[in-house]
């Protein structure tokens, strides 16, 4: 009996030692990023001002803003949001439940696994030859933000496929059984009852977006912008490209216009996050399945 | 039962089957099955599991359409119009649009209430909002919810009870009218005072509807149908009134069975 005991003691033992090991894990890489993100505030600081959000950039740091790199991004997130969001559902939808289960649709899947993982310069190196030139969409808006959603397509369309795919089978065979077509039970149910799961993959998909900095550099980003944009056509500069740009002066006044402007970017893309968990809460309350 | 059985002796065939056989693939899971369903009558369909009384029961809304690499062969005639259900040249959804389905477990839309019902109407193109409310509330009545929910009717479907959740997806059948309803093993998911209601139900529906349903449960059989088909292994082993299969069955497969000997 007191073996039985002494052993279920050690298990007990080992259960604990395994919550610590993870908290501590945990522990360490938030922060990581806590720190990080308290450095930039602090570094930042400063210029961490209304002023600073909405001057252009400029040869004094203690002038300079952020003004056309913001607007630039949001810019560039609306498009890539635009052509990501539709595109991306549909092949989902489409690859989900319409493609029949053959050997083309295994390739196309694995594809867009893949896709995934190829490093970000590809798919601008990519845009800068297709958008940029053979669609004579010149170093714009427009340009950048296709090249975006190229970029996240892949997340989108993972995220949406695993969407749907929790969407029951008896939840369709009903829809079914009541003389729907295929059409009708993916619009009225399956794409609702997923939305909150399709606009979750969106949002890491833009948050990943916002960040980056090598496609829009190899399509031609400028870094020295004074005006705002007129048209999607107009050329642009982004928070990223802002942020590489200072960081490369000599002046240390600009790096502390760097931290600023990467607290403002980690602030966005923490927002998104926020969003996007507050929207999957929000529709998984009302499908409790 | 007597009653009930000569009843039935004379209704008549509101679907007959002939010769029908199924494939899953390489699976030969209905091997001819020749049987008549009787109009306005319950018939139910018993047998162990993987006798294929599921898949038989699917055949009548097409419902293995939705599977790949499925075939059908034989026939199932509905009549008065005699067209064959299972013909490639029958577009499924029509078929679906006149035979209801409810399944094992509830499975509501995480709509409201009045939503779920009038999914169907909609889907046939009702858009008179009136015309749909007084569907919504004839259907509800057939299934015996309309006074546990008249007053929620914007509440979610998922918000009922599992009882409630499936005489609401029986309402949803009913409220396009359909000529034939299939229950497939529709209170396995229940407890028995939901199982009674159900049940209950189903005898009243008699009045309406042809049913056919599939059921683990030979009391529940007993209990609700006109006639009752023992399948065994894919194949229709018996076929007759209820009171008849349950007290002096022909075949000694049959009695086995209804005597707890497998199965």
């Amino acid at each position: 009996m007191s073996a039985m005991r002494a052993g279920v003691e050690r298990r007990k033992l080992l259960d604990k030692l395994f919550v610590v090991l993870g908290l501590l894990v945990l522990f360490a890489a938030l922060a990581v990023l806590l720190t990080l993100f308290l450095d930039l505030v602090r570094q930042g600081a400063p210029r961490l001002n209304l002023d600073f959000v909405t001057s252009y950039a400029s040869r004094k740091p203690e002038q300079a803003g952020i003004l056309a790199a913001w607007v630039g991004t949001s810019l560039i997130m609306v498009v890539t949001a635009c052509v990501a969001m539709p595109v991306g559902v549909a092949a989902a939808i489409y690859l989900e439940e319409y493609a029949p289960r053959n050997w083309i649709t295994a390739v196309i899947e694995i594809n867009v696994t893949n896709l995934a993982g190829v490093p970000s310069i590809i798919y601008g190196l990519l845009a800068l030859g297709l958008f940029v030139y053979k669609f004579s969409l010149g170093q714009s808006i427009l340009a950048a933000g296709l090249t975006l959603a190229l970029l996240i397509l892949p997340i989108v369309i993972v995220a949406t496929r695993e969407a749907v795919r929790a969407v029951p089978r008896p939840i369709r065979e009903a829809a079914y059984a009541l003389g729907a077509t295929r059409w009708e039970v993916t619009a009225h149910h399956v794409l609702p009852y997923s939305m909150g799961g399709v606009l979750t993959g969106m949002i890491i998909g833009l948050s990943r977006a916002i960040g980056e900095t090598a496609p829009i550099i190899t399509i031609g980003a400028l870094s020295f912008i004074a005006f705002l944009p007129e048209s999607l056509l107009d050329p642009f500069t982004a928070m990223p490209i802002q942020m590489f740009n200072w960081v490369s002066r000599p002046d240390p006044g600009f790096r502390v216009n760097a931290a600023a402007a990467g607290a403002i970017l980690l602030g966005m893309t923490l927002l998104m996050n926020g969003i996007a968990i507050w929207l999957r809460y929000r529709f998984r309350k009302r499908m409790n399945w | 039962m007597q009653m009930s059985m000569e009843a039935g002796a004379t209704a008549p065939v509101k679907a007959r089957t002939s010769k029908l056989h199924f494939w899953y693939g390489g699976l030969h899971a209905l091997q001819g099955v020749d049987m008549d369903i009787r109009d306005r009558q319950v018939t139910a369909l018993i047998g162990p599991s993987g006798c294929g009384k599921s898949t038989f029961l699917r055949c009548f809304n097409r419902m293995h359409d939705l599977t790949p690499l499925t075939r059908y062969e034989g026939s199932i005639h509905l009549y008065p119009d005699d067209i064959d259900l299972v013909s490639k040249e029958v577009d499924p959804i029509e078929v679906r649009m006149r035979i209801g389905m409810v399944f094992q477990k509830p499975n509501p839309f995480p709509k409201s209430i009045f939503e779920n019902v009038a999914y169907g109407l909609r889907v046939r193109g009702m858009r008179s909002k009136a015309l749909i409310e007084e569907e919504v509330e004839r259907a509800l009545r057939d299934a015996a919810l309309w006074d546990e929910v008249k007053d929620r009717l914007q509440s979610s479907g998922l918000s009922l009870s599992g009882g409630q959740q499936q005489r609401l997806c029986i309402a949803r059948a009913l409220a396009t009218s359909p000529e034939m309803l299939l229950f497939d093993e529709p209170t396995s998911a229940l407890d028995p005072i939901a199982t009674a209601r159900i049940e209950e139900l189903i005898t009243t529906l008699r009045e309406r509807v042809t049913v056919l349903i599939v059921t683990h449960n030979m009391q529940q059989a007993a209990r609700v149908s006109d006639y009752t088909a023992f399948m065994f292994l894919g194949e229709l082993i018996e076929f007759a009134a209820t009171s008849k299969l349950f007290t002096n069955p022909d075949r000694k497969a049959t009695e086995d069975y209804i005597t707890g000997r497998y199965g």
